[in-house]
């Protein structure tokens, strides 16, 4: 345990370390900081990757080796040697002695080299070894630019868990998460940012001086809904990424809000108060059809689908206080889901990947926590300790959730495994940081 | 002190003259200053004619901008998850709502707001509860429907960004802004 932790403080050091080295304009601009460490989790060794090519004395502009061993440290189900540790830094199979990393007692170890191929080219080879068996149980070849190195780091990493594991990694993913600063005049800038899984490379897709809220992947992860108050009130937009081409898909008088596309993608759950109060959409996009699905005088809003698209899970203070209900996706009559403490606060959930679980935002006392409910026991995991948690997101794997909380006066974004064990800030240098939106994977399978 | 939030509605690069800045004077459970808003005016400066109201105020300026009425206290605050108007800010929707009546050119938004606890969403429903709820009582008494709009911002424009009760209730609010007066 002791180790474990001193692991994780010297990772966090290495990190930091690593990204203030980098070369060329800041890329990160979210930092990782652990909050939890965990007892559970497997030792792995991880080398940094050797470099050849190029001229005298250059170096990778990334640091492979490390991306990866962060990568699979946040799932909490690793735990990367930290690089001092290390008895040697072999980065070809002719340069590993097992016996080396047996006395370690690490089970697995992961080598690999960047090979300059030509002007912002490089070839990646990487191998995952069973040390015990002294057997190569993975081993690839990647051509990358410099632009997608770390990308590439993220798939070595996806196949490294896979391999080991068996479930499907979600290195290789993205997030959408909404930025709020000052402007030189002091005036609110919110910018929607779409970044990789780990919180670097973002990309502002749109900036506003008004409110960007509840951004949604579309399931190919080519498109995200949002709501913008840019017209002065809020309205749901969908924009292409790639083109960056966006249409305002409800601009009703009210409130138009709380998106969610259906997982075949043709229709969009939302929130509109244009008939009085707030209640559940759904609008075909296609041919812009819209069908109500709730109707009660109490506030409905948040709604979710189901994986199988046969349900929409919303939240409703028809009971009093905000609850989490499900309703037909074709409509019809609603079920309580949450019951609890009378004064508890439930909302704001969405479905694991495999339709098993809800995460959702549990306020009780005054504190508002990110919190599973199993749809098979009924069983209540409350997997965050701090006050003002919100905005729950599950990786496409369904191993772990991101969300927003506030730490040290600013809202920041966190990411903890669905089981609770490890916990994780993904902290803004600049601004404040919520509303993320894990992206699904980007190839189906 | 406090940050002061220039609400642009519509096109941001309108520039902004900061008018009728009057704080509220009231204070809630404590010794703390609500915080200075700024009311937006609308692009044309006011037509409007002076009514009696205030009585026996010596007050020269516009009647919205007499300190001493109740027309110059353009905020209702709320309890948390609740958009009852609390008795002690009914005067305050009373007064505008007369101003309204007696001023049928004159026009408002009513923006509702929430404090950050619970979910984005969900107080962006609850700040339109609560603007709908003083749209109520400013129609019941003699605004017109014509008159008052409403939007709701949720949690995301807090009056005061801080993480605590004293920063939350005065975030729970309905702000009164005059687009014509």
């Amino acid at each position: 345990m002791l180790r474990s932790k001193m692991n994780a403080a010297v990772l966090a050091l290495v990190c930091a370390l690593g990204i203030a080295a980098m070369p060329g304009p800041a890329r990160a601009v979210l930092t990782i900081r652990i909050t939890e460490s965990t007892e559970a989790a497997l030792p792995i060794a991880i080398v940094p990757f050797g470099f050849a090519g190029g001229a005298a004395g250059a170096r990778a502009p990334e640091n492979i080796g490390q991306i990866v061993a962060d990568d699979l440290a946040r799932t909490g189900r690793f735990d990367p040697i930290a690089f001092p540790d290390l008895p040697s830094r072999p980065s070809s199979v002719a340069d590993v002695n097992f016996g080396d990393w047996r006395i370690l007692g690490t089970a697995n170890l992961v080598i690999g080299r960047v090979e300059a191929r030509g002007p912002e080219q490089y070839a990646i080879t990487f191998r995952l070894f069973d040390v015990f068996r002294a057997t190569q149980l993975a081993g690839f070849e990647i051509v990358a630019t410099t632009r997608d190195l770390r990308r590439t780091a993220h798939q070595i990493s996806d196949i490294v868990y896979e391999t080991l594991t068996g479930e499907r990694g979600a290195f290789d993913t993205r997030v959408a998460y909404v930025t709020e600063g000052r402007d030189a005049n002091g005036e609110r800038r919110y910018a929607l940012q779409v970044a990789d899984s780990d919180g670097a490379n973002p990309f502002p897709v749109l900036d506003s001086v008004q409110p960007i809220l509840s951004p949604s992947w579309s399931p190919d992860g080519a498109r995200l809904a949002y709501v913008s108050y840019e017209a002065g009130r809020p309205q749901v937009y969908v924009q292409e990424l790639a083109t960056g081409r966006r249409d305002a898909v409800a601009a009703f008088p009210g409130t138009n809000g709380a998106p969610a596309f259906s997982p075949d993608g043709s229709r969009l759950a939302l929130t509109l108060s244009k008939d009085g109060n707030h209640e559940i959409y759904v609008l075909d996009l296609a041919g812009r059809r819209l069908r109500r699905i709730t109707d009660d005088p109490a506030i409905d809003t948040e709604p979710a689908w189901s994986p199988d698209g046969a349900s929409i899970v919303f939240t409703s203070d028809r009971g009093g206080k905000p609850q989490i209900y499900q309703v037909p996706a074709s409509g019809g009559e609603a079920r309580r889901m949450t019951f609890v403490a009378s004064d508890d606060y439930n909302a704001r959930a969405s479905f694991s990947p495999d339709g098993r679980r809800l995460a959702f935002v549990h306020g009780v006392g005054g504190r508002f926590r990110i919190a599973v409910l199993d749809l098979e026991t009924s069983a209540v995991n409350v997997l965050t300790d701090t006050r003002l948690d919100e905005s729950p997101s599950f990786a496409p794997n369904g191993t772990m959730i991101l969300y927003a909380t506030v730490s040290g006066g600013s809202s920041v974004l966190a990411a903890v495994s669905t089981d609770g064990r490890m916990r994780q800030q993904l902290a803004a240098t600049e601004g404040k940081a919520r509303e993320p939106a894990w992206s699904p994977f980007r190839s189906r399978r | 002190m406090f940050p002061r939030v220039a609400r642009l509605l519509g096109v941001a690069a309108v520039a902004v003259v900061l008018a009728a800045c009057e704080s509220t004077m009231g204070t809630k459970d404590g010794e703390q200053q609500p915080p200075v808003t700024e009311s937006q005016p609308s692009g044309t400066q006011p037509g409007a004619t002076s009514q009696g109201v205030g009585a026996g105020s010596t007050f020269r300026g516009h009647p919205l901008d007499d300190p001493a009425s109740n027309l110059s206290k353009r905020t209702v605050y709320f309890d948390f998850d609740s958009s009852t108007i609390k008795d002690e800010d009914r005067a305050i929707v009373e007064a505008h709502a007369q101003y309204l009546a007696n001023n049928p050119s004159a026009a408002v938004t009513l923006e509702g707001h929430a404090d950050e606890r619970g979910t984005r969403e969900y107080n962006i429903a609850l700040g339109e509860r609560r603007a709908n709820s003083v749209r109520q009582l400013v129609t019941l008494l003699g605004g017109s429907v014509q008159q008052v709009e409403t939007v709701s911002y949720g949690e995301e424009r807090p009056a005061v960004e801080g993480h605590d009760d004293a920063s939350w209730q005065w975030n729970r609010r309905v702000e009164i802004i005059y687009r014509t007066r």
